[in-house]
């Protein structure tokens, strides 16, 4: 399904890794390791394709991402470091703002549930400026219980959660492969994810 | 591999680095050869225009000044796209590297233009059409530099002073027309160089004077592009080496 | 395909109800701004009457600049523009969409304020009708053209005061056109052809600004 060859990460004038490969099938998950500015982030985004790689390729169904461009991105779904979510809406607002975004669109309904399986079925129509900093965190990461698109990308899904919401949320992405997803996420915290494969990378030793 | 002529062979900083070097004396010899041509043909050749007297020689500054302006604008563009569809990394250095030079010939365009309007109108500024989009171009040549130089990140700012340059190429038209019929419009007064029925003598020393400036916006482009090669390969082996050599 | 579109105006018009200070510093901006001139200037009204389409006009530009910086600088900042840039749509579709409704947030208000601020400038009906006509045409092309200005802007050093170096030389165009129209009018000339040319840029501007954007975007989020 995914397969990456040859990809080199140049940043300024520094070489991140070089020669990296790995392969990702249905129901396997990836997780990305390493030590901060070991390009862990770089490889994410290049894997979406927002970043080009200095050298080497990434294949999606054996065609590369570039050529595959929106058909590529209707299949794929990306949580980065930032929350993208809007402080001036409320946290119902902003999950169906991002799902018509990314065209799944959820009615009312699903979006509420989904914002109570994460633990904010009170705070539904607060602004998020008035949110915590995990909150805010659970409101992106509500994306994730609907969220059929079949290869995920997480950017350290699990930073300022409490050990609830982490169980949670490794839940949903363990649900994610069983249902036959892909999954590549970085992390630095140990996270129990139900998963058959999990292959580990671990950058800035290559 | 093939054999024919290696675009990416020429292209790689490192073989284009000594042969720029090699190249920018004899385009220095060739700008100093022209014009010193133009001038003795401007100054004591060509006679003394009988409307205009004495002052009209500025032209032979004046026009090749315009015309460099408007040509490397477009010269920087071509290499820019380049650089931006192919990712060839010199191609945005010689945008980089030609914009200055651009800049500079809209300036002594602008500049040599108001001493030649001075006595010609008296006035040192008149909204002539192609004064304003000389200004204009002036204004773009800037927005270019200022934004290459405040991006850090070299391989980014070539790719937005790419666009930039592309976005303004396909403007200057739009511009140019729009405010040659503001100037019709407010019939202001209308400059009109090339009007007098030029004698041949003339042409001939503009022309000069024209291979001239574009032997030196070619040395002094020759010599800035080194200069970025260097500053940006600084980390290579072949860099380190030629400056060891060098000192 | 269009519905993302449409959701995504419809938050950043959600947005802008929400911020509603930042609509109207910019307007309160080009009120200040064209009210300054006669002061400069002196009030004698037939001085003012020929000098007002173009103190307006440029006063126009200047508080579209003033709203230019945060198009893209708030997505950008809080992983909102990464979202857009790897939505199924094309990018270029979505940056019409942003410029869509940036325009309703600020050139239409500018439209629907410069007749008042006409009347300051003793202003006949007809220069009246002229000026908001001209307006309503152009200031979607400023909308459009201004797009660039601020992805090719984002992030950068001093992005505000750059943004108006490249943007100002391409908006002169719109300006000579818009500014024209109105003088035509008053002139007694007849604004048409100024309104045609003015509403061709604007097409121009509209359709075509969104690609160079959408790449200067992509580039700004490598």
């Amino acid at each position: 399904m995914l397969v990456a060859s040859h990809l080199e990460c140049v940043r300024g004038e520094r070489s991140l890794f070089r020669n990296l490969a790995f392969r990702l099938d249905e129901g396997e998950l990836l997780y990305l390791q390493g030590r901060n500015g070991s390009g862990k982030t770089s490889l994410l985004r290049m894997l979406c394709g927002l970043l080009p790689p200095a050298a080497g390729e990434i294949r999606w169904k054996g065609e590369t991402i570039g050529r595959l461009g929106e058909d590529y991105r209707r299949e794929l779904c990306f949580l980065g470091h930032l929350n993208a979510i809007k402080e001036e809406l409320t946290p119902l607002e902003n999950l169906r703002a991002s799902a018509k975004l990314a065209d799944t669109p959820l009615d009312e309904d699903l979006a509420l549930e989904a914002l109570e399986t994460l633990g904010l079925a009170g705070r539904a129509d607060l602004a998020c400026r008035y949110l915590s900093q995990g909150q805010k965190r659970r409101v992106a990461l509500a994306r994730l219980v609907h969220e059929r698109k079949s290869l995920w990308l997480l950017d350290e899904p699990f930073v300022a959660l409490d050990t609830a919401a982490v169980e949670l949320v490794a839940g949903l992405i363990g649900a994610h492969l069983q249902r036959g997803g892909l999954a590549v996420l970085t992390t630095h915290q140990p996270v129990n994810i139900p998963a058959g494969t999990v292959r580990q990378l671990v950058l800035g030793s290559c | 591999m093939s054999k024919g002529f290696n675009w990416y062979h020429f292209s790689s900083p490192q073989t284009f680095y000594p042969l720029a070097g090699k190249m920018i004396p004899w385009f220095w010899a060739l700008a100093a050869l022209f014009g010193i041509a133009g001038l003795i043909v401007g100054f004591l050749i060509a006679p003394t225009d009988a409307q205009q007297g004495e002052g009209y020689r500025i032209i032979f500054l004046h026009v090749p000044a315009s015309w460099m302006s408007m040509f490397i604008y477009l010269v920087m563009a071509f290499w820019a796209a380049l650089g931006l569809a192919f990712n060839f990394r010199l191609s945005a250095m010689m945008a980089q590297a030609l914009a200055p030079t651009g800049a500079l010939f809209a300036f002594l365009s602008l500049w040599t233009g108001a001493l030649w309007g001075k006595p010609m109108w008296g006035a040192w500024w008149v909204w002539d059409a192609r004064l304003t989009s000389e200004l204009i171009l002036l204004f773009l040549y800037v927005g270019f530099i200022a934004l290459q130089a405040s991006i850090d990140d070299p391989r980014r700012a070539d790719k937005a002073g790419a666009i930039l340059a592309l976005v303004g190429v396909v403007n200057v038209p739009i511009i140019y027309f729009s405010v040659k019929w503001w100037n019709t419009l407010h019939q202001g007064s209308t400059v009109n160089i090339a009007k007098s029925s030029m004698a041949k003598v003339m042409l001939v020393g503009m022309l000069l004077c024209a291979l001239a400036c574009w032997m030196y916006a070619i040395a002094v482009a020759l010599m800035r592009v080194r200069k970025i090669v260097l500053e940006r390969e600084r980390h290579t082996e072949w860099v380190k080496a030629e400056l060891a050599q060098e000192k | 395909m269009l519905n993302a579109v449409f959701s995504l105006i419809a938050r950043d018009l959600r947005l802008g109800m929400r911020r509603q200070a930042d609509i109207a510093s910019v307007l309160f901006f080009f009120i200040i701004v064209v009210s300054l001139f006669p002061l400069g200037i002196g009030p004698e009204p037939d001085q003012l009457r020929r000098l007002a389409p173009g103190i307006l006009w440029v006063a126009a530009l200047l508080a579209t600049m003033l709203s230019l910086p945060r198009l893209f600088a708030d997505d950008h900042r809080d992983g909102t523009l990464e979202q857009l840039a790897l939505s199924p749509q094309p990018l270029g579709l979505i940056v019409l969409g942003k410029v869509a409704a940036h325009w309703l947030v600020s050139g239409l208000p500018l439209t629907l304020l410069a007749p008042v601020l006409g009347l300051q400038f003793d202003l006949s009906s007809e220069a009246l009708q002229a000026l908001t006509l001209s307006l309503l045409i152009g200031t979607p092309a400023l909308s459009g053209i201004g797009a660039i200005g601020a992805a090719l802007t984002l992030g950068v050093r001093g992005g505000g005061v750059l943004l108006s170096l490249l943007i100002l030389p391409l908006y002169i165009p719109v300006l000579i056109f818009g500014a024209g129209a109105v003088e035509a009018t008053v002139t007694g000339v007849g604004a048409q052809a100024h309104l045609s040319l003015l509403g061709a840029l604007t097409l121009a501007g509209v359709f075509f600004a969104p690609w160079p954007t959408a790449a200067a975007l992509r580039i700004a989020l490598e």
